[in-house]
């Protein structure tokens, strides 16, 4: 235990991984793991519960950037959900909403990529 | 306190690793909630602290870890600031070309990284770099307690 988990729901089509801890650049690469293991196993349909989330810095958000056009490339998203108040101003000041669908909740989420089948 | 011209110092020498990135946080939230500031700005300067010493660990020092970081912090009263002065000893660069990225193209282009310095520019009320590459170069983020005058 390093400050960060992650716990991956498959739930048909569409990967949930909920984080937990801190997003730094310390643990920014288990994150960075967990998705390419995703998108090895060609599960391009991502949503990141961000519930228990306490902590992100540009590290953590770089790991989103990194990937969004391989998953994109390949038909799929990565759909952000249940962010703190104190987790969405940083995605705010670095403009971030206008490039991910951010949901208030993993069902809203995975019904966005239900309706778009 | 009231009226006092006082000032206060912390002090944290930590080695130039992500891993104490957390204790780093910790010991900048800690102080500056101490001193009065809300959960709010604690945590804006919390992360612009961060990306500061993330940058002295990836950039200034390369990632050797046996190089230290120096964070000092001084409060200020009456003025009621909190300056929080990053000092390393690594590889320096010409603050002339650090500029807050282009948003828009960096969106357009979903870069990675390069982020950290914005962060800081916005969350703090000002922002210095003195670069003497090898001696010392040095971050100087300010923050205002009281009236917020500059507030993001």
């Amino acid at each position: 235990m390093n400050g960060f988990e992650v716990m991956r729901v498959d739930n048909g089509e569409v990967s949930v991984l909920r984080i937990k801890g801190f997003l730094d650049a310390h643990t920014a690469s288990d994150l960075e793991r967990e998705i390419q293991r995703l998108l090895d196993q060609k599960r391009f349909k991502i949503v990141v519960n961000f519930r228990d989330l306490t902590y992100i810095s540009s590290a953590g958000l770089g790991v989103f950037m990194g990937f969004i056009e391989e998953v994109r490339g390949n038909k799929g998203d990565i759909k952000l959900t249940n962010m703190t108040p104190k987790i969405f101003r940083v995605f705010d000041l670095l403009g971030f909403p206008t490039l991910y669908e951010i949901r208030d909740d993993e069902q809203q989420a995975l019904q966005s990529f239900n309706n778009q089948k | 306190m009231k009226n006092q011209r006082t000032k206060k110092n912390f002090h944290l020498r930590i080695p130039s690793q992500t891993e104490y990135l957390e204790i780093i946080r910790e010991f900048v939230s800690r102080v500056a909630r101490k001193v009065g500031f809300k959960e709010d700005d604690a945590s804006k300067i919390e992360l612009a602290v961060d990306e500061a010493c993330t940058n002295v660990i990836e950039h200034a020092y390369g990632g050797d870890g046996k190089k230290m970081i120096d964070i000092a912090i001084q409060v200020d009263y009456p003025g009621q600031k909190m300056s929080i002065i990053i000092t390393d000893q690594g590889r320096g660069f010409d603050p002339s070309k650090l500029r807050a990225p282009d948003m828009k193209k960096y969106l357009q282009e979903m870069r990675v990284g390069g982020l950290g310095v914005y962060l800081m520019q916005s969350l703090m009320d000002e922002i210095n770099f003195e670069v003497k590459p090898g001696p010392k170069n040095q971050v100087k983020l300010v923050k205002y307690l009281m009236n917020n005058q500059k507030q993001k």
